[in-house]
């Protein structure tokens, strides 16, 4: 965890940014700061220069930032800044995209996740994953949850413990408690988000990756998803794709603002992003000049 | 254009031709809809009343437990139809036994595994293989598959049940294997990126998430490809032979029931014998089978249909 480039906090749009001069005087700020602001937790995964390609196309710029472990880190950016690309490429989720090409680091507790030795299954087992739509198998409500326990060999024990403890933290065990044999594309749109939720955090994984995960819900489901994550923060490192810049100022300690082109902008403390962005195209952005 | 000064009319230009036309392709739709049907109706009238002629001279119970079948025996026909049945059913099990397990992987691999370059070559080429006629695999069957089997169990007969079964089983191979395909394809990507981000393999996303999903199409795939096992004919007639007997050796000789109706029908059976009228019953016994078969694949359809959104 050493200092990089545009150090954590404001970020880079890299050396060769037209608006360079605006970012000298970020990155002065950011240098005498320590990593990851004044309320810096340990860094759990750090992104450093990355690029990724789909085809010849370039998503994502040499994009550098360092995720704290245990607090709730919004993406946030208009349609189309990859945000989501950045997103599915903590858990190299691109790599199901054949077209895809990641170049830079992406490191987890240190390591690269794109090294020649790291298996992109075992990557996945520890980094979980909440999709845009709800997404839950078409099995029972249990077997949802059991198949991440399932499919990484934790079944062996208490599976229905592990399962109905996964269920109340995901805040649905006490409205499906007596149904946990029925189907789970049985339940309300904002159920089967909590089921895939209950689903992603059953086997206890360190991260879980969230792309949108209230976009196709209505307000209340979507609140009880909000009061989930920030709950879920106790525990586990949540990043959040969001294009509700409400949601994220409700919900993240951290916020990430990409725009247009692939480049990080912005990286700060939430309140610091909100309330006095550095960046003037952020600023514009928050206050919906445009996007 | 001068419109806003004409008043609008929306009635009929006087163009009679258009409506006629109408009119005409409606009667032409319909008469062929109704040929369809109407086939299909006299063909079971037929069947009937064929079978009906044969069973006021056997009884049912002859029929359908009689484990003997030699109709043309000048001095004491009998007509128990389980060796037929029996003969059709080891062709049928045979092939089942070769198509699904074949069919089903194959399936798997072109949806989950092959580059989409090699499906483009790999599913139209499988689907060629579906449009060889039957007879050419019957003569396939003779000319290879029997002496490679003679090789390799020397008591073989020239004509045997085994041959036959793995023709049709190649034959009945492509459907299997095509629909299935066609099956899992329509899984939504959404379940397997789920499955991956719960760190399954990907051989654990084929085997209990995609196959699961598309089990209806997978079993409906199977029971089609099993269904024109039991109807095929030419294939077996030339594979499997001409001797009805009911045996456990799939290397001697057998005969289906399409094999009986090539033979007789063929033959110098005189119309209105009892040889002729025995088609019509053997024809409405496999044409009972295959409609259980494609309502019960119906029925599986609809039982287990695809659930996901």
């Amino acid at each position: 965890m050493t200092a990089n480039g545009g150090g954590p906090r404001t970020v880079s749009t890299s050396e060769s940014s037209r608006s360079g001069s605006e970012f000298e005087s970020d990155r002065s700020v950011s240098d005498e700061a320590p990593l990851g602001g004044p309320d810096a937790s340990e860094t759990i995964l750090e992104s450093r220069d990355l690029d990724v390609f789909y085809g010849d196309e370039q998503a994502l710029q040499s994009i550098s930032m360092e995720i704290p472990e245990q607090q709730v880190t919004a993406l946030i950016g208009p349609s189309g800044c990859g945000k989501s690309t950045f997103l599915r490429s903590i858990n190299r989720m691109n790599d199901l995209i054949d077209v895809a090409r990641v170049e830079g680091d992406l490191r987890f507790h240190g390591k690269n996740v794109y090294d020649e030795d790291v298996d992109p299954v075992a990557l996945r087992r520890k980094i979980g994953m909440v999709f845009q739509k709800p997404n839950p198998f078409p099995k029972s409500i249990f077997e949802n949850v059991a198949y991440g326990l399932r499919v990484q060999g934790k079944d062996d024990g208490d599976v229905e413990g592990k399962v109905r403890t996964a269920l109340e933290r995901a805040a649905l065990l006490d409205e499906v408690e007596d149904q946990l044999d029925s189907s789970g594309l049985d339940l309300s749109g904002g159920q089967q988000q909590r089921l895939c939720i209950a689903r992603a955090i059953a086997p206890d994984p360190e991260v879980i990756l969230m792309d949108e995960p209230a976009s196709a819900l209505d307000p209340v489901a979507t609140s009880k998803i909000e009061d989930l994550v920030e709950e879920l923060a106790e525990e586990y490192t949540v990043v959040i794709v969001t294009h509700n810049m409400q949601q994220a100022a409700r919900i993240s300690d951290k916020t990430a603002v990409f725009l247009t082109g692939g480049r990080l902008v912005e990286f700060d403390n939430t309140n610091k992003i909100f309330e006095n962005p550095e960046n003037e195209r952020v600023e514009d952005y928050i206050t919906g000049k445009f996007g | 254009m001068s419109t806003d000064t004409e008043p609008l009319d929306l009635s009929r230009d006087g163009n009679d031709v258009g409506t006629l036309g109408d009119t005409v392709a409606r009667y032409v739709f319909f008469a062929c809809a109704f040929v369809t049907v109407a086939t299909t109706l006299a063909i079971i009238v037929v069947l009937v009343d064929g079978a009906v002629d044969f069973f006021s001279q056997v009884s049912f119970v002859e029929y359908f437990t009689g484990t003997n079948w030699s109709p043309r025996a000048a001095d004491n026909p009998s007509f128990g139809v389980l060796p037929l049945i029996w003969g059709t059913l080891l062709i049928t099990v045979g092939s089942a036994l070769i198509a699904i397990p074949v069919g089903t992987l194959t399936a798997i691999y072109l949806s989950e595994y092959a580059s989409p370059r090699v499906r483009k070559v790999v599913k139209p080429t499988l689907e060629i293989l579906a449009g060889i006629p039957t007879i050419v695999y019957g003569f396939f069957a003779l000319s290879f598959i029997t002496p490679v089997l003679q090789t390799f169990f020397p008591g073989t007969g020239t004509f045997n049940a085994a041959s036959g079964a793995i023709v049709v089983g190649i034959m009945i191979l492509p459907m299997v294997s095509s629909l299935a395909e066609d099956a899992m394809s329509s899984v939504p990507d959404s379940l397997r990126n789920a499955a991956y981000g719960l760190g399954a393999t990907k051989f654990e996303v084929s085997t209990n998430v995609v196959l699961p999903a598309s089990l209806s199409g997978i079993l409906a795939a199977y029971i089609l490809a099993i269904s024109r096992a039991i109807g095929e004919t030419m294939a077996v007639t030339l594979a499997a032979g001409a001797l009805p007997q009911i045996t456990t050796n799939p290397l001697e000789e057998i005969q289906t029931m399409t094999a009986y109706m090539v033979e007789i029908g063929t033959g110098d059976a005189s119309v209105g014998s009892i040889g002729y009228q025995s088609l019509f019953a053997i024809g409405l016994t496999l044409f009972v089978m295959t409609f259980l078969m494609n309502v019960f694949s119906m029925w599986v359809r609809s039982r287990y249909r695809e659930e996901y959104q």
